[in-house]
């Protein structure tokens, strides 16, 4: 039984077809990268898998540990062991960064019948994440990405992955708005999570990140379907002819 | 044929009655439905009050007599007969239950969202249980703590018996008889209330709350509070509760005076969760309150801080009046509005000392079909010389039928004053709801966070224990409202 399963999803967003028929297999201890040109469907593919409201498929099937997401709720899902690391992660005002990496972190271990952390032993399990992720605790005492740099934000993202231990997570162009030095520091949390009960999605457009982030199979997303698969060399592939070349060949 | 003494007796009885209108029964538990003067005269006998009590009461309603109800706020509500509503009745006791089996489970649900501990919530339910001996030893020892600072913390009705010449000296001062309709109302029938004298250079040592008033049974309908602080004395109050609160009476007409001396300080922290009637606002609590607090000496403070939740309608703007030069008046305000739920409220600030400082920080939640209205009134006077204002006032709606209002009076008679506001207005989106979902937050949960990060900048001003249960609160009172 692998993972996370996606079968022929289709779906439409405002009367127009986006993802046509996409199907991909994802196995424990696996990393999957996801390559694609703009309007490819990248996002609503992730918007869809995390249950974002208005992204239903029309046809079409989700499994996660063999178990349908279809009928569950955004939260539901992300209790059972889905993360998404947004792209353009947004602000939360007011709502503590401690706080809320808290409660995200306790929602889970309360749905896997875990003991929930207390304020103290959390702070402690936290701080040590967060120095291996470069947040300083005074990033922790602001709110939710309020004024954190495009940078910081990612490296948060990542923390929360870290914290929250997910199934499988996918990484929306978690490169997107990085320098090298950033790219370096969020590649090193997210293959420290890397691990045999776990696996990965990568979604990108360029390859880049892929040399930090070393994936078992890339997969090239094209008008709403994965149009061709292989191993890494295939990212050195776009890179080299661009996606053109692929699509057309295909 | 000379009448008997016993004939004289009786006819002297019985003329004493007519003199009031009805049989006077001291020993009665309710006044007759209906105010009128002899209603007025009823419950200053009820409560053996001195003769200038009475004569002010009889002032105050003669004057409402002269009086037409207020309608400028931003509330509709079918016309209230005053004459249907008794005035006076003896402390009731609540209904007796025998477990909390038989409370209604809407009530349970609510308790138990709010964390209170099952002893409480047997008390607040009026189930038969033997708190009484609970709540009298605490009393008693946090009163005896009070005597030996000299602090006087009692109902208002005991003040008058025993510190007349206090009472006397400030009752009205802040707020006169004639201020407003429901003002003059409240001073010709008000039954209960607290009273506050802090004596000077004493710092209260511990927060006052209403809930230690023993011997205060009565429903708050038309409490009269007094709060007197000497030069560089200082106290802490505490109005209200968390748990939802029921009340056969409809109309609540409180008047609130506080007064401040050189130096001093008083925090005054309200949780108002009233009865806010059905999901079309049917049955719910009228709450109109005066309150106001008088910056009386140079560098003294006042500040407001409030978490109003509950009513069908809330209609209040607690003010100061900056008098000393260099005192402080400060606001800070979430006002939550859901269902068909209406709220006009805000605050007054009058500079008229040098060199005087206010700060309102106001947040309104609109959700359901509810409407909420800031009206905020700064009144900066000619000799008002280097004062300063700031108001920030936020508004935020939860889903597209609600509406917020924005209603600030800036008047400034100095060029030497600065006064600052600020005003936003926004809606809880999509993007942050989805970011909260998918970290597993339900959206419950999702609201309330971003609901009271939102509310952060008042919810801090409020004592610690008030801050855990208010923030529990507006996340209750919102919900149903989203998704």
């Amino acid at each position: 039984m692998s993972l996370l399963e996606i079968r022929n999803a289709c779906l439409k967003l405002d009367g127009k077809d986006i993802l046509k028929g996409l199907s991909l297999s994802v196995n424990e201890g696996e990393v999957h990268a996801i390559m694609g040109p703009n309007g490819s469907g990248k996002s609503t593919l992730s918007y869809m898998l995390a249950g974002r409201e208005g992204y239903d498929l029309d046809k079409g099937e989700i499994l996660l540990e063999g178990k349908s997401l279809i009928e569950m709720s955004a939260d539901e899902r992300a209790r059972s062991g889905l993360f998404l690391a947004f792209q353009y992660p947004v602000e939360l005002p007011g709502v503590g960064a401690m706080s809320f990496l808290r409660e995200a972190v306790n929602s889970r271990r309360k749905f896997l019948g875990e003991k929930e952390f207390d304020h103290l032993g959390f702070v402690k399990e936290a701080r040590k994440e967060a120095s291996k992720m470069f947040v300083k605790d005074e990033m922790l005492k602001r709110s939710v990405n309020v004024g954190f740099s495009g940078g910081e934000k990612k490296r948060f993202e990542i923390l929360q992955m870290a914290m929250l231990k997910p199934k499988i997570s996918i990484l929306d162009e978690t490169d997107s708005g990085l320098d090298v030095d950033a790219l370096k520091i969020v590649s090193e949390g997210v293959n420290a999570q890397r691990s045999k009960d776990n696996a990965i999605v990568v979604i990108t457009h360029y390859q880049r990140l892929l040399d930090y982030i070393i994936p078992d199979f890339v997969h090239i997303l094209s008008d709403g379907a994965i149009i061709k698969s292989g191993g890494p060399e295939l990212a050195l592939e776009v890179e080299k002819n661009g996606y053109a070349g692929l699509i057309n060949a295909s | 044929m000379v009448a008997t003494q016993e004939t004289i007796d009786k006819v002297k009885e019985v003329s004493q009655s007519y003199k009031y209108g009805f049989i006077t029964n001291v020993e009665s538990e309710k006044a007759p439905l209906g105010l009128n003067e002899d209603i007025v005269r009823f419950i200053s006998q009820k409560k053996k009050e001195p003769q200038w009590l009475l004569e002010w009461r009889l002032k105050a309603y003669k004057k409402w007599l002269t009086m037409k109800q207020p309608n400028w706020a931003m509330v509709n509500f079918p016309d209230i007969n005053f004459q249907d509503i008794y005035y006076y009745s003896a402390p009731k006791t609540k209904p007796k239950l025998n477990s909390l089996d038989e409370v209604d489970p809407e009530l349970l649900r609510t308790y138990e969202k709010l964390g209170i501990p099952i002893k409480e919530q047997e008390m607040l339910a009026g189930v038969a249980v033997d708190y009484v001996f609970d709540s009298v030893s605490v009393a008693t020892t946090f009163r005896e703590k009070l005597e030996k600072e000299g602090i006087i913390f009692c109902p208002i009705s005991e003040a008058v018996q025993n510190y007349p010449e206090l009472v006397k000296k400030y009752i009205g001062s802040v707020i006169p008889i004639g201020d407003n309709y429901y003002a003059a109302l409240n001073s010709a029938v008000f039954t209960d209330g607290s009273f506050v004298y802090v004596p000077k250079g004493v710092r209260c040592p511990m927060e006052l709350s209403t809930y230690f008033r023993i011997n205060e049974q009565n429903s708050g309908q038309f409490e009269r509070t007094l709060i007197i602080v000497e030069d560089d004395a200082y106290v802490s109050y505490l109005e209200g509760c968390t748990a939802p609160q029921r009340d056969e009476n409809q109309l609540h007409a409180a008047v609130v005076e506080l007064i401040a001396m050189n130096n001093s300080e008083i925090k005054y922290s309200t949780v108002q969760n009233w009865y806010p009637g059905d999901k079309d606002g049917k049955g719910g609590i009228y709450n109109f309150v005066t309150k106001r607090g008088n910056c009386l000496g140079k560098r003294s403070k006042i500040s407001w801080t409030q978490v109003e939740t509950g009513s069908a309608i809330t209609w209040k703007y607690p003010s100061c009046i900056l008098k000393g030069d260099e005192s402080v008046g400060e606001f800070y305000s979430v006002a939550v509005a859901n269902n068909a739920q209406q709220a006009d409220t805000g605050t007054k600030m009058i500079h008229i000392g040098k060199n005087t400082k206010s700060t309102i920080i106001s947040k309104g939640i609109s959700a359901g079909k509810a409407q909420n209205t800031y009206r905020g009134q700064v009144q900066i006077q000619k000799n008002a010389l280097g004062s300063r204002n700031f108001t920030q006032c936020d508004s935020l709606l939860i889903g597209d039928k609600c509406g917020a209002h924005t209603v600030p009076y800036i008047n400034q008679y100095t060029p030497s004053a600065r006064v600052e506001h600020e005003a936003t207005t926004s809606k809880i989106s999509e993007d942050q709801l989805f970011y909260c979902l998918q970290r597993g937050l339900d959206t419950e949960q999702a609201t309330s966070l971003i609901v009271n990060g939102f509310c952060k900048e008042v919810m801090k001003e409020l004592p610690m224990e008030f801050a855990v249960e208010a923030q529990k609160l507006i996340g209750i009172s919102l919900e149903g409202s989203v998704g």
